[in-house]
């Protein structure tokens, strides 16, 4: 099913996005990929504040090409989420509600995504010059030195994701591929 | 004899660092428009219409495909004929690398350590494979590799007793293990024999090899041809989202092994399957 959401999202937002859907969300999202989680989880870990406001918001797993002139994004896809797994249990714990990358989830963050009501997108990997069109500003907000990885605010619109796992821990890429597995 | 200038191959360099961020060979995208009209998904469909958006807005606006611009693999493949000069290859090779990157708004995705892990700013140092050929040129095929799909990919050192079936067995669990995270439809590049190493850069070498094009070795043309069916009835589909376009080649490379061994790697790629390949 086809749906508008705006971002940050409320938890109506994530009851009734359903496993499959496919999603446009328009507002202000966050990009956070491998160096900037480890940094967030050594704050946490030293009780230090984190750079970001993780209530109600939507972390997109993603490092930008450099922009060329005139424009807020060079390609922007999203990258592995397996690869964040260590991370977002504990992220999700503190009230982030959603997640954009691509690729397979580990029990613990299935669980986590169903404890706190909250939802992981799939963006379409490989498509990064397709989405860049789909994001309107992007401004550096903490962790600078970390080039690509750097924590950015996005602001989106009409961004398209489909639903992978919901809010009820169903999983897209299993109910899917058995669809259309002969096996 | 010829003489080459190693400026030659740093200019030629960063021209095809670029190229191949941009723009997918021939084969690559005929394979990809293909498939849009035998895949069975509406979804599936719909993401593989999304993949010919991207690729028309990246060549159009010189956007990267991908924000994964790779690590640069470089194949050099040198005729015994060729005399370089003008200071080292390896440094020429590399200031082409980080003159395309720098210049060409590529992602820089190396770091100096692997467990360090500092940026290095410039995509540098490349990959460089060099192999001796005979005559007086140079084939240079620049292939900037995604570490999403690199992060499946695998070597098995089966026995010779599991034979053909175990290797088909061995490619189809390293595609399954794969499936959403190394962004299908993939390009399957194998290697089969030789040692460890060789296997690797067999398997690796095979995804340069243009997707229309079998192998010539009959009973290897047909293992390519099996599995890439198989591979498009695991149902993982476009975007792993389920479908019958997983894979959109397989290729395979073989060569000489030991009489103890079996060694099969597996490289996968995703449906950016980038190369440029220029001969001076």
């Amino acid at each position: 099913m086809e749906k508008h959401i705006k971002a940050p999202l409320t938890d109506e937002d994530t009851k009734n996005l359903k496993s499959g859907d496919y999603v446009y969300i328009t507002g202000t999202i966050y990009t956070a990929r491998d160096a900037a989680h480890l940094r967030m989880y050594e704050a946490l870990d030293q009780n230090m504040p984190l750079p970001i406001e993780l209530t109600h918001n939507i972390i997109y797993y993603m490092g930008p090409s450099p922009a060329r002139e005139g424009r807020p994004i060079g390609s922007a896809g999203p990258t592995t989420a397996s690869r964040m797994d260590k991370y977002a249990p504990r992220l999700l714990d503190l009230g982030l509600k959603g997640m954009i990358g691509k690729g397979k989830r580990n029990s613990a963050v299935r669980e986590a995504i169903i404890r706190n009501q909250a939802v992981y997108f799939a963006a379409v990997g490989g498509a990064g010059a397709l989405l860049s069109k789909s994001i309107t500003a992007s401004e550096v907000v903490a962790y600078d030195d970390l080039g690509t990885e750097a924590i950015r605010k996005l602001e989106v619109k009409n961004f398209p994701v489909i639903v992978v796992i919901d809010s009820q821990g169903n999983n897209l890429y299993e109910t899917a591929v058995r669809e259309f597995g002969e096996e | 004899m010829k003489t080459v200038n190693v400026a030659e191959i740093t200019r030629n360099i960063k021209e095809m660092c670029i190229e191949a961020n941009h723009f997918l060979t021939s084969d690559m995208d005929h394979a990809l428009k293909d498939a849009i009209n035998s895949e069975k998904s509406p979804l599936g469909k719909q993401i593989l219409n999304q993949l010919q958006d991207n690729l028309q807005i990246a060549g159009d606006d010189m956007i990267p495909i991908c924000q994964d611009t790779g690590m640069a693999v470089i194949f050099l493949e040198i005729g015994q004929d060729v005399h370089f000069e003008g200071g080292s290859l390896e440094d020429a090779v590399n200031e082409g690398v980080r003159q395309g990157y720098v210049d060409g708004f590529l992602r820089k995705s190396v770091v100096k350590d692997p467990l360090i892990r500092e940026n290095t700013r410039d995509n540098t140092p490349a990959v460089i494979h060099y192999e001796m050929t005979s005559g007086d040129s140079v084939k240079i095929t620049v292939a900037p590799k995604g570490f999403g799909s690199e992060n499946m990919s695998r070597v098995f050192m089966l026995k010779p007793a599991d034979g053909i079936e175990g290797v088909k067995n061995a490619i189809l669990t390293a595609v399954k293990d794969a499936g959403p995270n190394a962004c299908p439809p993939m390009v399957v590049g194998v290697g089969i024999g030789g040692t460890f190493e060789k296997c690797a850069f067999l398997a690796k070498k095979a995804l340069t090899r243009p997707v229309d094009e079998h192998s010539s070795i009959p009973y290897v043309r047909e293992m390519e041809e099996d599995l890439l069916d198989k591979i498009n009835r695991t149902g993982i589909g476009p975007g792993g989202l389920g479908g019958t376009t997983t894979a959109l080649a397989v290729n395979i490379n073989t060569y000489p092994t030991h009489i103890a061994g079996l060694p099969v790697a597996v490289n996968i790629c995703c449906h950016v399957n980038r190369h440029a390949v220029r001969t001076i």
